[in-house]
């Protein structure tokens, strides 16, 4: 099968300019220099809702949030064995996203699955932000050859290895692919809305289940039959 | 008397082997879904997955960052004895999967729901799980460790026997779209059905008929494997790809396992095993011999057995 219309592949920092990030298109691949470091659920509450100061100079340091846990482990002689490397759902985080642009400064969140446009038209486009999905979602092992090393490694003690905020030094760290861009458009958005276009001749011979579920109502006073 | 020692080295080794290499059943039927992908951005999705297979297997490390929640099914021959008895086999096993976490590494999924309390070693409150099975004649375990991904793409309903193979379709087709979108289920995944039994051993049916059966395999009821066959290209072509994207690559395989269920019911069950279908297996005899392989073999006619005697 022939297969033109490869997407176009870009090196980008992970401190990245203005300019840099308004030439991304959705759709266009990405690898990534620089740093990079991991903050999830543990690591938003406690820096937006206990109020805990950050651990690390951000942006300064780094403008390139992951939403990962990565495979690794620290040694009792305080080194790390990183193996590989996978982001985690993204959806679940909207809450903190907006407070956490604020804080943070960062321009790239890097994730699994994206966010919906609203996070990014409300949150991502007026900090200036785009999104980044990692592929597959098991590229883990790619990933891992692109860290150069585990730089630092906060609040092991406090939120355990899973949780905790991983500082990684990178280089042609990927792939990812642009999923929203500075005007808050959603590659995930467009791929849904094309595929939703057929569905319906999809389902043909199918027929929905005798016994209803709530959610399939919005309407709580429903019978499910 | 097999040595409780080989049991637990050779729990190790499978915990490595499961984490970093793609099983061949797997790695056949996605290089076949590249070949067949047309989307761009599928297209694209499927050969870096690819590469990342070689990448994990050439530098020794885990396929995916996320390495899932490890399990063990141990299946046990009829004249298999474990020095020490099943309470050493289960000690074993969850040192093999503490030891593996952190020699691996393997990322240290498991915590306590409420308290989020994480040991760093995937062992907990019934952590790893271990399930049994047992074979007539012999004097061997086997030792299967899996380890799916956790969070998307499995879905119960009860349905009945008037909602027909039109019910069953859609329930399929909702799991599949539903979860497919975005790629949270990490497609193209192995598709395990379950139907019948009751709710909980209908999930259990879908879990390993997803995650103990061979790409290509067919159920042996003709009329199932038809279904199965028939499942795999529905789920082809939906139009979505990998990551959700535009394309026709969701299932791999459809694999679908029944059991007997209530007269009034028709229970179903659907799971997603995903890109990285991480599954080991190895049979440790009584004289010391291992015997690696990536087939579980797990659904036997003894397995699937429907009479009073064997």
């Amino acid at each position: 099968m022939v297969k033109d219309n490869k997407p176009r592949k870009i090196r980008l920092s992970a401190n990245p300019t203005a300019e840099a990030l308004a030439d991304l298109h959705i759709g266009d691949i990405v690898y990534l220099d620089g740093t990079v470091y991991t903050a999830r659920e543990g690591v938003y509450k406690r820096v937006l809702e206990d109020g805990i100061a950050m651990p690390m100079d951000l942006p300064a340091r780094s403008a390139a949030n992951f939403h990962c846990s990565p495979a690794a482990t620290q040694h009792d002689d305080g080194s790390f064995d990183l193996g590989a490397v996978t982001a985690t759902a993204s959806f679940r985080f909207s809450k903190w996203i907006g407070p956490w642009l604020a804080a943070s400064g960062a321009k790239l969140i890097i994730g699994k699955g994206g966010m919906r446009s609203n996070d990014y038209r409300e949150h991502f486009v007026p900090h200036g932000a785009i999104y980044l999905t990692t592929v597959g979602y098991g590229t883990g092992a790619l990933l891992g050859r692109g860290v150069k090393q585990v730089s630092n490694l906060h609040w092991k003690k406090e939120l355990g290895l899973a949780q905790a905020m991983w500082v990684l030094d990178v280089e042609n760290f990927g792939p990812f692919i642009v999923e929203s861009d500075l005007e808050g458009n959603s590659l995930f958005e467009r791929e849904n809305a094309r595929i939703s276009a057929s569905l319906d001749k999809v389902y043909e011979g199918t027929r929905p289940a005798i016994l209803k579920r709530f959610g399939e109502t919005d309407d709580r006073s429903d019978e499910m039959i | 008397m097999i040595s409780i020692e080989v049991v637990e080295e050779t729990a190790q080794l499978l915990m490595k082997k499961a984490a970093i290499e793609i099983p061949d059943d797997y790695h056949a039927g996605l290089k076949k879904a590249a070949l067949e992908e047309d989307g761009d951005l599928s297209s694209f999705v499927l050969e870096a997955m690819l590469e990342n297979y070689a990448a994990a297997k050439e530098d020794g490390r885990a396929m995916c960052g996320d390495t899932g929640c490890p399990r063990w099914y141990v299946k046990m021959a009829n004249e298999a004895q474990i020095d020490g008895g099943p309470i050493a086999l289960e000690a074993a096993l969850r040192r093999a999967t503490a030891n593996a976490t952190h020699s691996v590494p393997l990322r240290p999924n498991r915590v306590h729901p409420l308290w989020r309390t994480d040991h760093n070693n995937n062992v907990g409150i019934g952590a790893p799980e271990i399930e049994y099975g047992f074979e007539p004649d012999g004097n061997w375990i086997d030792l299967v460790t899996v380890h799916k991904g956790g969070l998307f793409g499995t879905d119960y309903r009860m349905l009945f026997p008037s909602d027909g193979i039109e019910g069953i379709k859609r329930f399929y087709l909702d799991s599949l779209v539903a979860f497919g979108k975005r790629g949270l289920a990490c497609q193209p995944a192995i598709i395990g059905i379950g139907l019948g039994g009751s709710k909980d051993s209908c999930m259990v049916l879908g879990k390993r008929a997803a995650c103990l059966r061979m790409v290509g395999d067919r159920n042996p009821d003709p009329k199932i494997a038809a279904l199965e066959d028939e499942f795999k290209e529905l789920g082809n072509s939906i139009g979505m790809g990998a990551m959700g994207f535009v394309g026709k690559s969701m299932v791999i395989d459809c694999n679908i396992e029944v059991g007997y269920c209530h007269t009034g019911g028709m229970q179903m069950s659907v799971h997603a095993f995903c890109l990285s279908s991480r599954r080991a297996v190895a049979r440790i005899y009584d004289d010391g011999r291992v015997e690696f392989r990536t087939d579980p073999a797990w659904f036997t006619d003894y397995q699937r057995r429907e009479t009073v005697e064997w």
